[in-house]
């Protein structure tokens, strides 16, 4: 119960792009059409559920004050949270690099409608924002873990396909010239935000 | 001292050539520490500081990387500055780092960085990209703090915590504006600052 209570909460309330603004740049440049960013999203969605838990293993049992515990007294006061951006940005690039191998291997269709995303996810900062969070929130099992990167990655699929569907409308209206492509955009994810901050009330 | 080149690297980043507002680089951080200006002036000075070191770094090495580990290179160099950057305001500032929270961290993950570094630091002297760095940092940071200006003013009526809108004012039935404070008017004001930019540069417009 209390997962599920944490999968819808990270999808409406604390949504990565409207409640954090993370993965922004990616957002704004590829919500273009509302196919292409569909993939995007399961791309970004499949990331995090892969990194997240191995990142929070990665936590509990390296890099915390006394995580390295496990291995002997003499290694309890041990701590290397300082490490935490690194390790947590390397285990990030190295899976998009394995799953990229992993995607052109088995599913070369997927592979060449995805294209140049994946890559490109390794520096998403909704990636490496989730998993800061997650140690900040200190979560309990690997498991919750896994259920916060998958509500957050589906919240932002939600939002990219929401302001896709958005922009291709307004292809047909118009537009003030200076205002024209990225500054309508801003304008819109803003009042998409304030769209959402309605669930905020919602007390799960 | 300054050829051609290490000028338009320096001065072109602050409005014709703008990060936030031309290359659409690094929205996510320049939205969310800004609804204080404190913040904003620490968090413009932290990327200034990283992107000119971080630059001249991979430019100082950019013959040696091999092409096609260069990513993971220049994600190390970057999350070893960042990491430096976020020592020091831990020791100096514990308070800025608690209110900035995971934001500095997500430097690393900054689209100026990785930008600046593919489109300029591996291609050009060392020299040319420190102020390369130098100059976008300080074209981010302009940004950070008019919107943090706007927002401060109108969502507390305070500018660096001091309260600037006399009481008079809100005697008189001026409120403010709750709104401002909130994430998305941060959004609806960089929308708005790109809009009058453009209408002063017309070749930025698109069709």
């Amino acid at each position: 119960m209390e997962d599920l209570n944490l999968f819808i909460k990270s999808i409406f309330i604390d949504n990565m792009i409207f409640a954090y603004f993370l993965g922004m740049c990616s957002f704004l440049a590829v919500s273009k059409n509302v196919k292409t960013s569909f993939g995007l999203g399961i791309a970004v969605t499949f990331m995090l559920v892969v990194t997240l838990p191995l990142n929070y293993v990665l936590d509990k049992y390296l890099l915390q004050p006394g995580a390295m515990r496990w291995l002997g007294e003499e290694f309890a006061s041990v701590d290397l949270s300082f490490l935490a951006l690194i390790m947590f940005i390397a285990v990030i690039a190295s899976m998009t690099q394995l799953v990229e191998m992993a995607v052109e291997k088995f599913s070369p269709s997927l592979y060449a409608s995805l294209g140049i995303f994946l890559p490109l996810i390794a520096v998403n900062c909704a990636i490496l924002g989730c998993a800061l969070f997650m140690q900040q929130r200190d979560f309990g099992s690997a498991w919750t873990a896994t259920v916060y990167g998958a509500g957050s990655g589906i919240g932002w699929t939600l939002a990219i396909v929401g302001l896709a569907a958005i922009r291709e409308k307004l292809a047909y209206s118009n537009i003030p010239k200076p205002l024209r492509g990225i500054g309508i955009t801003f304008i819109l994810t803003g009042l998409m935000g304030i769209a959402f901050m309605s669930f905020l009330g919602i007390k799960l | 001292m300054l050829s051609k080149i290490s000028k338009e690297a320096l001065l072109g980043p602050l409005s014709r050539n703008n990060p936030v507002l031309v290359q659409i680089l690094g929205i996510c951080s320049c939205l969310a520490v800004t609804a204080k200006l404190e913040p904003a002036i620490v968090m413009g000075v932290s990327v200034t500081a990283i992107t000119a070191f971080s630059n001249l770094i991979i430019s100082l090495i950019r013959n040696t990387i091999p092409n096609n580990i260069r990513i993971i290179v220049q994600l190390v160099v970057v999350a070893a500055l960042v990491i430096i950057v976020d020592q020091i305001l831990k020791a100096y500032n514990y308070e800025m780092s608690k209110a900035l929270s995971v934001f500095i961290g997500l430097i690393i993950t900054n689209c100026i960085l990785m930008g600046r570094l593919e489109a300029f630091a591996l291609a050009n002297k060392p020299w040319p990209s420190f102020l390369d760095g130098i100059g976008n940092g300080i074209g981010y940071a302009i940004i950070l703090i008019v919107v943090a200006f706007f927002r401060e003013l109108l969502g507390s009526g305070t500018l660096f915590g001091l309260q600037v809108i006399p009481q008079a004012f809100y005697d008189m039935g001026y409120a403010n504006n709750g709104l401002m404070i909130l994430p998305p008017m941060a959004l609806i004001t960089v929308g708005c600052i790109i809009w009058w930019h453009r209408s002063k540069n017309k070749d930025l417009q698109e069709q």
